[in-house]
């Protein structure tokens, strides 16, 4: 049996061999730097081989772009978006795509509010008489059915913002304030888990179950994932959007169902992309 | 320099360390933040609004960034400690193989969770460490591998843990840990299993 830096740390720290929450996020940072550079081998060892597990399985399934199903949902939504959408204006311009993604969420006068790209289609798409009701009361697919419409035209937007980077605009104080704004619900603690997006996403090399989880509040880390989305969940076996994502979480956090388009939404996703500034967008990718 | 002045300098540098960390600067007005949680959720019942209203504790973890100052840290000890209630019986282990259960399932109060299909789980494996035979554990909290034996199987330390599980800002104010019994996530009989699971001689835990 090997306790490894858990409890070595939990000495280092004066707390207990199994830690009585020693490792609390806030703190945990900070000791994880400080563990990593007292504590050597045994367990890092055996991390490293699930890891290199994990990595073997995400590699295989980013090995052949082309076999990637979201893809699909591209061509869809291009189609969906030429045959309804050519007036539709997502900051730089009516029609026009090239780009567009990446600089998103941004402030929009017309609609007077931030908007991302998914809640900039759905307000598009309003124009053309769509049900919004309709679509909100069941935003997103269940497991193995095709991404919504909405879903697939954000898809092929995004696809046309990929190998670019990240640069939403930050200028507005309607833009700033959505930062700010996201920024206090991903810190958020609520529900009857107490949970906070940074519960998960504040501590750097940590798992639930196996699933590795993003420092999502270091620019280094999200730049690397964030634009990773709209992308193909194969565990979901179909497209997930980042409003989807966002959803997902609330719903792990056991918070309500967090509503497509509201400001808490696009806020969440300001704040994500002003993290991921810079990081190059893949999407659709391809995911776990 | 000698040995002396130079553990001052590191602990002087630990200091600091610690003290960049503390109260969140506030750059969105609170009016904002609830306005934008009133049309961000469902909140269908008063029941789902209920559970995106923070009560004291919560309040006061966000506000200090998890890192409360002593006498804030004191406040929510005292509050917590208070809240944990025991079995009516006063017997604080139970049975190791529904514990083992509960620790493996991370069911309920999901809102696709209702009505209920089963019952509650305590979803332990999700950030601990806690038999060998389990590979799929989470790494956020502590490993809890051998918790029993480490503790040498006492009673202080049965009871310390059931406290610990009820509600966890009684032994570490602003733990990421949810209150699981405090919330009412589990009942007093279901972390007396969980107990039982890390404190048994013969759990997988300290075999």
């Amino acid at each position: 049996m090997y306790h490894g830096p858990t409890k070595k740390c939990g000495l280092v720290r004066g707390r207990d061999a199994a830690g009585e929450g020693g490792w609390d996020m806030s703190r945990s940072r900070f000791w994880t730097v400080m563990c990593a550079a007292l504590v050597s081998a045994p367990l890092a060892l055996a991390q490293d081989a699930t890891e290199a597990a994990l990595e073997k399985y995400r590699r295989m399934l980013k090995d052949d772009p082309w076999s990637n199903p979201g893809l699909l949902d591209a061509d869809r939504g291009e189609e969906l978006w030429k045959t309804k959408l050519t007036a539709c204006d997502l900051g730089k311009g009516p029609g026009k795509v090239e780009g567009a993604f990446a600089e998103l969420p941004r402030f929009f006068a017309d609609a007077d509010r931030v908007m991302d790209a998914e809640t900039r289609i759905l307000w598009c798409l309003e124009k053309t008489g769509f049900n919004v009701a309709a679509f909100l009361r069941s935003p997103h697919p269940a497991g193995g059915q095709p991404v919504k419409e909405v879903g697939a035209i954000a898809t092929y937007v995004a696809s046309k913002s990929s190998g670019m980077k990240f640069a939403a605009p930050t200028a507005h104080p309607k833009e700033k304030e959505a930062v700010a704004l996201g920024d206090a619900l991903f810190n958020r603690r609520a529900g009857p888990f107490d949970f906070s997006c940074t519960t998960c996403h504040a501590s750097d090399g940590a798992r639930i179950r196996l699933q590795g989880l993003p420092l999502l509040i270091e620019p280094a880390a999200a730049r690397k994932v964030i634009g990773e989305w709209p992308g193909y969940r194969v565990s979901n076996a179909h497209v997930m959007t980042m409003q989807h994502r966002l959803l997902d979480c609330y719903w792990q956090m056991r918070q309500d169902r967090l509503v497509f388009g509201s400001d808490a939404s696009v806020a969440l996703t300001s704040y994500l992309v002003a993290n991921a500034k810079g990081g190059e967008i893949s999407a659709p990718s391809i995911k776990r | 320099m000698n040995r002396i002045s130079s553990y001052l300098v590191v602990a002087g540098v630990l200091v600091a360390a610690a003290c960049t960390l503390g109260e969140r600067k506030m750059t969105v007005a609170p009016e904002l933040i609830d306005a934008a949680l009133k049309g961000g959720w469902a909140a269908s019942t008063p029941e789902w609004l209920a559970r995106h209203t923070q009560d004291e504790t919560m309040r006061l973890c966000t506000q200090y960034n998890n890192e409360p100052p002593k006498a804030v840290a004191a406040t929510i000890e005292a509050s917590a400690r208070a809240s944990i209630k025991y079995p009516a019986d006063g017997k604080l282990i139970g049975d190791w193989r529904q514990g083992e259960r509960l620790a493996q399932s991370g069911y309920g109060m999901r809102f696709t969770d209702y009505p209920a299909r089963n019952p509650t789980g305590g979803n332990c494996y999700a950030c601990h460490q806690l038999s060998e035979a389990e590979v799929s554990y989470g790494t956020l909290g502590p490993s809890l591998l051998g918790y029993g034996k480490i503790k040498d199987f006492t009673a202080e330390a049965i009871k310390a843990t059931y406290e610990k599980i009820y509600n966890s800002h009684a032994v570490l104010p602003c733990s990421n840990m949810p209150r699981l019994g405090a919330n009412g996530v589990l009942t007093p009989e279901q972390i007396r299993d969980a107990v039982a699971l890390l404190m048994s001689r013969d759990s997988p835990v300290n075999k």
